[in-house]
């Protein structure tokens, strides 16, 4: 049985015909070759799938393909405006908050998601919202002050300066 | 220097913030095909049939394989190893056969239908108990394997490796001593936890070319094991590694890459995937040997050590090809870094039937530092001296003789000391607000040195384009550490060239030259060396076309900002680009041909050990020391540890990249914390009890204390602008710092990591009982 889904990711509109049992992951990565959103765990424990669904932070993992239907998705593919990279990426840049990598999309939507709802997040605030993702390399130091700096600047993360 | 030295943006910086970043995982391929693999759910069993008619008959299947169609060994240093099991399984989720589908859950399906008979064996799930003479041997056949010259096994034993240290006369000495002690320590398998879980791609053509795309710290070393496995040349093998989602050492050496590649052998012409589960990586990649640590040290009044005895039984798991050199490096540094006339050290590897045992960021040195780093903390209470003080006494300078006989050319060791006693405000109580909770401060000290083979080679490559770009072509390979930019700011400070003209690429077998394995953190050294070689091996060919085109001796020519320039009349200069591709005349002929440069790198003079004593001039190419302090907050309620500051400093040679030094230094803290307070793999009878991230918790940004790095610069002679390797070392202090603050705090000793709430809670109620 599958089920007919139209849905927004990164403002282009897809239909799909999906299995009730593959999961919105799958779907990006496999169906969309949105490979940016990274696979973990699969079972929604280390936040590396994130993806920001109808302005709330989920695990991609998590969500099944029939719930796609109407919804519209951020994936890390769209923070930036082309080559335009975003105030939040090019912060983590700066603060080196990153090192193999593969966790940071999933840190970046956590963040992304928390800006947009609460431009100035305190430490506290911040920190709890990225307890969910896991990075093995960091140490979370500088992501943790690459978010701050944003969070200071008071700008919401997907306009630019 | 203008580019070594600098914090300049990580290279891969864009591609990782964007998502454009490939990792293996991220290939889609036509026609690809995908893999599971039917596990062991023994630890030790004898296979008696395996029927795989089912399995063949689902539709949708393409190929099945067991161990049976491949029973050639290998391994890097001890072919002791099958890639699926053969007759017998010796751990819990040893592959068994493997089914290549259209589509994962069809091979799924055809595993669950693959039917086995075991009988099953008893198993040896305790490495002192493996030790003993009535044990279940887990490798009868031990005697006739391959084995590399300075590892020995003892035939009809489980011990696939026994080193030896023999330094002065220990009985003596002992007898010399005003204070002996001797203290047991154990530190429990713990899991890399790489974010990015093992996954490979092998597709074969019918010429014969097979090409593996892998999650590899080690596409060079993935090759070998695998032409010698599967009889395949060199030459037709190809190994592709992309981008490297976290390795720690779980990516080193050859892991899932050798399940595929029958299947895709069998499946000509389409790709075959094999992606692990998150399970399949606790259970089924390396895991970190647990290790049984027995110290006896004796010291003199004033405080120097004089002789020391340690045992160390490495429990290796059900393959130690690996895992022997392990134990062999953690024998070379078994005093740590003191000064200490006396040394005498059994180090054995043990296989048991546990996961495999393999390369995990310190190579047996946070383990065994757990050990020592706290054994220096008891030995100076019993004598009623400041562990610091100890530590200042006995450590190691300049000119002393380490424990393998080798002459310290430098060492940081006081420097770091002081720096992080400073800093973390050592001797000074601070006290919590919350009347229950109570603080404490611990130091330790670590060192290191690359654990490789005495002739591990690197070579590098760099094309410069027509227009002043270049391509520097290595194989060392960048997991997160930021090799790559370190070798390209090397490339730059050598040719004199904004970074931002070189294009490095890596990892393809095929295309960018030798490297041994990113292990060891040899790669900023070894590679880092290849490249300085490569840069200057272009210079000079490109210097002696310039002192044609310019008229001038070479000697007065020099690289400046992308121009040859002529030293002392600065405006007579050519930009490199002119001699892209060789030197051209006004008569349209020309000399030279396209700018190329190669470099090669082996360290000189690294000789093995002595096999009686152990003791060898220069058996590695350097050591790196460093310390760490940690300030804990103990609640005297729950017995939770909370990490309130952590501070690292080490003798680095020399930074090539400041802030990606700092923020391995940060995750190498971070890592270490994640030991010492809450990481272990949970054995039980063979079996792992905790294999997902509830049940194995690391670290969070939750968990995360305040952390400052700090760190001094005495070159290492033979490093590339002084550089030495620092990746792994840095994690080494960590542990032991914690465990020596916790101690401070709640004055009670933990000898067995990780020190859980539990754990604590219960030593505090012993303690007040008491
Ligand atoms: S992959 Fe979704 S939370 Fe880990
Ligand atoms: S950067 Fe490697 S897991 Fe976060």
């Amino acid at each position: 049985m599958k089920y007919h889904v139209h849905f927004y990711v990164n403002g282009d509109a897809y239909d799909l015909d999906v299995p009730a049992n593959k999961t919105m992951l799958d779907v990006l990565r496999d169906d969309l070759f949105l490979t940016g959103t990274k696979e973990g765990c699969g079972a929604g424990e280390c936040g590396a799938c994130t993806v920001i669904v109808d302005d709330v932070p989920l695990n991609a993992c998590l969500v099944l393909a029939p719930e796609l239907d109407g919804v519209h998705i951020t994936t890390v593919e769209g923070l930036s405006d082309g080559p335009k990279l975003s105030p939040l990426q090019q912060s983590f840049i700066k603060h080196g908050a990153l090192q193999c990598g593969f966790c940071t999309p999933g840190f970046l939507m956590s963040a992304t998601a928390l800006l947009n709802e609460n431009p100035h997040p305190t430490r506290e605030e911040i920190i709890d919202s990225i307890s969910g993702n896991l990075c093995r390399c960091t140490g979370y130091k500088r992501i943790v002050e690459a978010i701050e700096e944003i969070a200071a600047r008071g700008q919401t993360a997907e306009t630019q300066e | 220097m203008k580019y070594v030295g600098q914090s300049i943006e990580r290279v891969d910086a864009i591609r990782k913030v964007t998502g454009q970043a490939q990792y293996v995982g991220d290939f889609h391929m036509p026609r690809m095909l995908y893999a599971q693999v039917k596990r062991s759910p023994y630890p030790h069993a004898k296979i008696i049939s395996i029927d795989v008619s089912k399995a063949e008959k689902l539709p949708g299947v393409r190929a099945v394989i067991t161990g049976e169609c491949y029973t050639k060994r290998c391994g890097l240093y001890l072919e002791d190893k099958n890639f699926l099991a053969n007759k017998t399984v010796k751990y819990q989720g040893e592959a068994v056969a493997a089914v290549a589908a259209e589509t994962a859950e069809i091979a799924q399906e055809a595993c669950d239908l693959i039917e086995v008979v075991y009988e099953e064996l008893p198993a040896v799930t305790n490495a002192i108990d493996g030790m003993k003479p009535d044990a279940p041997l887990i490798h009868p056949d031990l005697h006739t394997y391959k084995v590399a010259p300075i590892f020995f096994p003892k035939p009809h034993t489980n011990i696939s490796h026994h080193y030896k240290l023999r330094k002065g006369d220990v009985d003596k000495a002992f007898q010399e001593c005003d204070y002996v002690a001797e203290h047991t320590y154990y530190i429990p398998h713990v899991q890399h936890v790489p974010l990015e879980p093992h996954v490979a791609i092998a597709q074969y053509e019918y010429d014969g070319k097979l090409t593996v795309w892998a999650s590899t710290q080690s596409p060079y070393a993935v090759r070998q094991a695998l032409s010698v496995a599967f009889e395949i040349p060199l030459n037709k093998l190809r190994v592709i590694s992309p981008y490297v989602g976290g390795g720690f050492g779980s990516k080193a050496g050859t892991t899932i890459e050798g399940i595929i590649i029958p299947l895709a052998m069998r499946c000509k012409g389409r790709p075959v995937k094999l992606q692990y589960s998150r399970e399949d990586e606790f259970q089924n990649s390396y895991v970190r040997q647990g290790l049984h640590c027995k110290i006896k040290t004796g010291v003199k009044k004033d405080g120097r050590i004089h002789a020391v005895k340690n045992e160390f039984v490495w429990d290796g798991g059900a393959y130690t090809e690996y895992g022997v050199n392990i134990v062999k490096a953690g024998g070379f540094a078994s005093a740590g870094p003191y000064n200490i006339d006396n040394v005498w050290t059994d180090s054995y590897c043990v296989y048991t039937n546990h996961p495999v045992g393999g390369p995990y960021r310190g190579f047996g040195m946070c383990e065994i530092h757990f050990a020592i780093e706290q054994n220096i903390d008891i030995v100076a209470k019993e004598i009623g001296m400041d562990p610091v003080e100890m530590r200042r006494i006995n450590g190691l300078r300049v000119g002393d003789k380490t424990c393998m006989g080798e002459t310290m050319v430098v060492s940081g060791y006081h420097e770091c000391l002081e720096e992080v006693i400073k800093d973390i405000g050592y001797g000074e109580k601070s006290e919590s607000t919350n009347p229950r909770k109570v603080r404490g401060k611990g130091i330790a000290a670590g060192w290191k040195s690359p654990s490789m083979p005495t002739n591990a080679g690197s070579a590098a490559i760099i094309r410069m384009n027509e227009d002043g770009t270049f391509f520097l072509m290595t194989s060392g390979q960048e997991i997160g550490q930021g090799s790559d930019t370190a070798l390209t700011q090397i490339a730059a400070e050598t040719l004199d060239v904004d970074p931002k003209l070189i294009t490095i690429r890596t990892g393809d077998t095929d295309h960018t030259p030798y490297e041994w394995q990113t292990v060891a953190s040899r790669t900023t050294y070894c590679a880092g060396n290849a490249v300085k070689l490569a840069c200057e091996d272009l210079k000079k060919k490109i210097l002696e076309l310039a002192q044609i085109k310019l008229g001038a001796y070479k000697r007065d020519l020099e690289f400046k900002d992308g121009y040859v320039v002529h030293k002392i009349y600065t405006d007579r200069k050519v930009p490199l680009s002119e001699f892209a591709l060789g030197l051209a005349f006004d008569d349209g002929s020309g000399v030279g041909g396209p700018a190329i440069g190669v470099g090669t790198f082996t360290l000189e003079n690294n000789i093995n050990y002595d096999k009686e004593t152990g003791i060898g001039e220069h058996p590695v190419a350097f050591w790196t020391i460093g310390v760490n302090g940690a300030e804990v907050e103990v609640d005297l309620d729950t017995g939770e540890v909370k990490v309130l500051r952590m501070v690292s400093c080490f003798d680095a040679g020399k930074v090539i990249n400041p802030e990606t030094f700092c923020a391995q230094s940060e995750g190498a803290m971070v890592q270490a914390m994640g030991t010492a307070l809450f990481e272990e793999l949970i054995l039980k009878n063979g079996h792992i009890l905790n294999k997902n991230f509830v049940d194995y918790k690391i670290p969070t940004a939750d968990d995360m204390p305040e952390l400052d790095v700090k760190y001094i610069e005495h070159a290492e002679p033979t490093g590339p602008y002084g550089a030495r390797g620092v990746g792994e070392p840095l994690m080494v202090p960590g542990a032991p710092a914690i465990a020596n603050a916790i101690y401070d705090a709640i004055g009670v000793r933990f000898n067995r990591m990780p020190i859980t709430a539990e754990e604590v809670l219960k030593a505090l109620k012993e303690k007040a009982n008491k």
